[in-house]
């Protein structure tokens, strides 16, 4: 295998990055770029596909073959760039507005269909671009210039909709925590299979610290649970918190007290198809929950570009019909050659034969 | 042979026509088939209800099949058919204004009850005196019984038998027309091999109905329709769908690009979808979306990728992938999207044919957003159409529209298969110097971007849906946007030069010329020829590129007094023409009755512009 030795600034484009100062994407952008240069996959096999809002200008500061499409679209676009090359390496950049308001129906089909396609949803609960409007991640009852009187409508949870549409791969991750993103999106690119990662990222300009209370560093550790596969479910400062499954529904409970022990804690088994738990997981919510993190879903399942490609090479093993030529003339067809036949004119060469009748 | 009596005709036109379910589209297919394959050139037009079983025995599930057949180039399904055959009452009702004047009628006298008669809501026990069919020639045979009882060996259930009675009718009018039986035996053999008793029992009741034909023909009339005088070569039976699906794989194999479709099912481009499905064996990949959108934005994306890229679907779905048409306008990426054109607005009626499309096709975009728009003419130049919009889209970078209808789509016709070298060729415009390649470089003649395809490795850009400078940078430079908008637009025009000129059909100069597009073709011929032949000073211009137009056309117009524009919806093409060639007079003929034209409506139309 060669090594390529690409480092993250072989992957920044020359384009002038245009995002707000203080914006979360910037460190979303370096994960993505770093990750990149450490999958050791030729420049040129990248593509980054993005559809509309702030987020999606991401292509534009990419130095991999880009498309910047149309609002909701870059899934399906994605999905067409992915099964027409299955030897791209397909990312999309899309936000909470682009992939699960007006994009929903092409998110969701991606994920059932199991494209190899990594996603990743930038998710700030607000329209950015359109200068803030509720999204359909934000809370029941937030005020925005679209909802002066609050929203009475209750949000989606991405990784729901995730399984919801029995997705493969589901991870979550906090946009400043660069660290944890990357080694999140190295996670997602190494699945085979559509992988959602959702990043809890941070609009400076109308809704600065909407994710504070989780992606504090300050309350990181009690407030984040940090899953691994194969790993106890534990948190908190002195990582004396874990989860035990206790009459059908998650629970925390402190190490040590009560009779719990270590042992009697959840062991993450990301690569379970039953998704119960994993559901579970995405639902906790704070005040009562630390929020999971990490790769919380991550089940092999047949892959939908491969399959295609299989499907095809299958057919084409037996087949009878290898060229066009045999096509026109398999099936029924009839030989006309009588005394008054006139000879063929190719098509583009036929003329109105009106005039001579 | 005692005393049938033998008619001798040019051509024929024959109705199928019974309840949706009775089979009757298949019973026509089979015949055209034997027909052509019997040397006849033929033209069909199935006529169906969107209703997939609609009430037994009424009107609204009248389902029909028309064959045209003669011994010289037969260029329509025929206006009005000479023979019908009535499965029930209510076929008689719904095809009554479609009938030849002392045509035949052959119907199932057994299905003639008073219950029949109520469901297709007669108010009397003469249905045929009630639909001013008076003076036909009118053919009782008891289908049904005469069915049940070439099966009473067999032991089948009621459901089975009545599941025949196309097969008796087939046998009948094969008699009647003198088409041998083999080609449809083998159909059958074919179709049911896995079902010995449905062969049998089919054949059984197909030769029953072809000797009662021959044992009773002291009332049934023969009709004789001689061999057409064609080119010589392989032939097939062929319809729009299938030949545009193909003529894509034709263009695929010649540009040496991977095929890609990005569909959604709709009526009635579904079929275009199924018949590249099948084609796995040439590599097609075929992406039902789930949605039209995400029809053409898979397709869209496949283009990026470097495939020929497709996307397939009927009028409400091209308001649907409006947005994205414009991205592949801007995005300067090749692109062909089909639209077969139904019955609009809205879902207005699915499976019958219109011409509504045209101004949606050009015009229904946000922005200056201009793409290349043909046409194809009959069910078998939809290949070559198909083939040629995918060769201006990826030689000049640019989206096309390929506009067929319903009545082209479903329509079929014997075609003389070409080989793949009469074809020409297809060059893509794909990128070749990374040192001095620029993603919205233009070529000085064409004005055709280049194609760097990912996976190029020095060839990396971004495109997207916000202008560009040519390095391919977001823009919102004033001078810039004017500037790409108008060589967008000229790179459009400049497509003329690979066209073929606008042809003349009949004379070149003269009183009237006959201005038509698309799926009318076969009609309009038909009508310019039948008046020619009296005499008249009438010519055709028949367009298959709509934007840009041929070269010549405004010179074409000049040479003649008059001009009238022939189309199935409500002037959109002659909207078209006042705007690009305002110093002509255009007339119109104009119908939106979910039906092709009759050459009857238009000699007559024609007759009064040349009196006038």
């Amino acid at each position: 295998m060669t090594d390529f030795n690409y480092t993250a600034k072989n992957f920044k484009s020359e384009n002038e990055v245009r995002w707000c100062p203080g914006c979360g994407d910037y460190a979303i952008m370096n994960s993505v770029q770093r990750t990149m240069a450490e999958m050791n996959i030729p420049h040129e096999k990248f593509a980054v596909i993005s559809g509309i809002g702030c987020s999606s200008r991401f292509p534009y500061y990419m130095s991999t073959f880009g498309f910047h499409t149309i609002h909701g679209r870059a899934t399906a676009i994605a999905s067409g760039v992915k099964t027409a090359n299955p030897d791209l390496n397909v990312w999309v950049i899309t936000g909470d507005g682009d992939s699960l308001a007006i994009g929903g129906n092409h998110f969701i089909h991606l994920v059932r269909r199991n494209i190899d396609v990594n996603l990743v949803l930038f998710n700030n609960k607000i329209y950015g671009l359109t200068k803030g409007q509720y999204s359909p991640t934000s809370a029941r009852g937030v005020v925005t210039k679209t909802s002066p009187f609050g929203t009475v409508e209750d949000p989606f949870v991405p990784g729901q909709l995730v399984l919801g549409a029995s997705g493969n791969f589901f991870a979550r991750a906090v946009d400043s925590n660069v660290k944890h993103t990357q080694q999140v999106l190295k996670e997602a690119a190494q699945h085979a299979g559509t992988s959602v990662v959702e990043v809890l990222q941070n609009c400076v300009i109308f809704n600065d610290g909407i994710h504070e209370e989780i992606a504090d560093p300050k309350f990181r550790n009690e407030r984040q649970l940090f899953l691994e596969h194969g790993k106890p479910m534990v948190f908190g400062n002195e990582k004396d918190k874990g989860l035990v499954f206790d009459k059908g529904r998650l629970k925390v409970v402190k190490i040590g007290e009560d009779g719990y022990t270590l042992d009697d804690i959840l062991v993450h088994d990301a690569k379970t198809s039953d998704p119960t738990l994993h559901l579970a997981l995405i639902n906790m919510a704070l005040p009562d929950f630390p929020v999971a993190m990490g790769v919380i879903r991550s089940v092999e399942a047949l892959v939908y570009d491969q399959e295609v490609t299989r499907q095809i090479n299958e057919v084409q093993a037996t087949r009878k019909i290898s060229k066009v030529d045999e096509l026109l003339r398999s099936g029924n067809t009839w030989e006309v050659n009588e005394p008054t036949s006139s000879d063929p004119v190719p098509f583009f060469k036929k003329r109105c034969t009106l005039a001579q009748e | 042979m005692k005393d049938a009596k033998v008619i001798e005709l040019e051509e024929v036109a024959i109705r199928f026509s019974g309840d949706s379910g009775d089979g009757m589209q298949l019973t026509g297919t089979l015949f055209s088939d034997a027909s052509a394959l019997f040397g006849n050139d033929i033209s069909t037009f199935p006529d169906y209800p969107s209703e997939i079983r609609a009430p037994q025995g009424t009107v609204g599930g009248v389902s029909g099949f028309q064959v045209q057949f003669g011994k010289k180039q037969v260029n329509t399904p025929g206006d009005y058919a000479h023979v019908l055959i009535a499965m029930n009452p209510a076929a008689v009702k719904a095809n009554a204004t479609f009938m030849n004047p002392g045509g035949t009628i052959i119907f199932d006298a057994d299905s003639f009850t008073q219950k029949n008669l109520d469901k297709a809501n007669f108010k009397t026990d003469d249905p045929f005196t009630e639909c001013n069919l008076v003076d036909y020639a009118k053919i009782a045979v008891p289908i049904t019984s005469m069915t049940r009882e070439s099966l009473k060996d067999y032991g089948l259930d009621n459901k089975s038998v009545l599941r025949s009675k196309n097969m008796f009718a087939l046998g009948l009018v094969c008699w009647m027309f003198g088409r041998p039986l083999d080609y449809i035996e083998g159909y059958i053999k074919k179709k049911f091999a896995k079902k010995p008793l449905v062969v049998e029992t089919n054949l059984k009741v197909l030769h029953d109905g072809y000797n009662y034909g021959m044992n009773m023909q002291h009332m049934t009339p023969r009709y004789m329709v001689h061999a057409a005088a064609i080119e010589r070569g392989i032939y097939r039976n062929i319809n729009g769908n299938q030949a545009t699906a193909w003529g894509f794989l034709a263009a695929a194999e010649k540009s040496g690009l991977n095929l890609f479709q990005g569909s959604y099912p709709i009526t009635p481009a579904t079929d275009i979808l199924s018949a590249l499905a099948e084609r796995k064996d040439l590599g097609v990949k075929t992406f039902q979306a789930e949605d039209e959108i995400a029809g053409i934005c898979t397709a869209i994306g496949a283009a990026f990728a470097g495939d020929l890229a497709i996307t397939t679907t009927s009028g409400p779905g091209l308001a649907l992938k409006a947005e994205a048409l414009g991205l592949s306008v801007m995005t300067e990426l090749p692109l062909v999207v089909v639209n077969v054109q139904r019955g609009g607005p809205s879902t207005g009626l699915p499976t019958k044919t219109e011409q509504s499309d045209l101004l949606q096709t050009l015009y229904g975009r946000n922005g200056e957003s201009p793409v290349v728009v043909i046409a194809a003419s009959t069910p078998s130049d939809c290949f070559y159409y198909a083939f040629l919009a995918a060769k201006i889209a990826v030689e000049r970078m640019v989206p096309v529209v390929l506009l067929t209808d319903g009545f082209l789509g479903n329509g079929s016709e014997p075609w003389r298969v070409p080989s793949m070298d009469e074809l020409p060729e297809i060059k893509p415009r794909i990128a070749k110097n990374k040192d001095t390649y620029k993603p919205y470089k233009r070529d000085e003649e064409t004005l055709a971007r280049e194609w760097a395809i990912p996976g190029m490795d020095g060839f990396q850009h971004r495109v997207g849906g916000l202008e560009k400078n040519i390095d391919g940078a977001v823009s919102h430079d004033p001078e810039n946007h004017q500037r790409l908008t108008e060589q967008r637009a000229e790179k459009v025009e400049r497509v003329a030069d690979m066209l073929p000129q606008l042809d003349v059909c009949g004379d070149e100069s003269g009183d009237l010329l006959v201005v038509s597009w698309g799926g009318t073709y076969g009609h309009t011929l038909s009508a310019v020829r039948e008046l020619k032949e009296e005499g008249k000073s009438v010519s055709l211009a028949h367009f298959n590129f709509i934007k840009p137009l041929p070269k010549n056309t405004e010179e074409v117009f000049s040479r003649f007094k008059k001009i009238v524009v022939c189309e199935l919806n409500m002037g959109q093409f002659s909207a078209y023409l006042r705007d690009k060639l305002p110093g002509f007079t255009y007339n119109q003929v104009n119908k939106v009755k979910g039906l092709p034209f009759t050459v009857l409506e238009l000699k007559q139309n024609f007759n009064k512009l040349l009196e006038d």
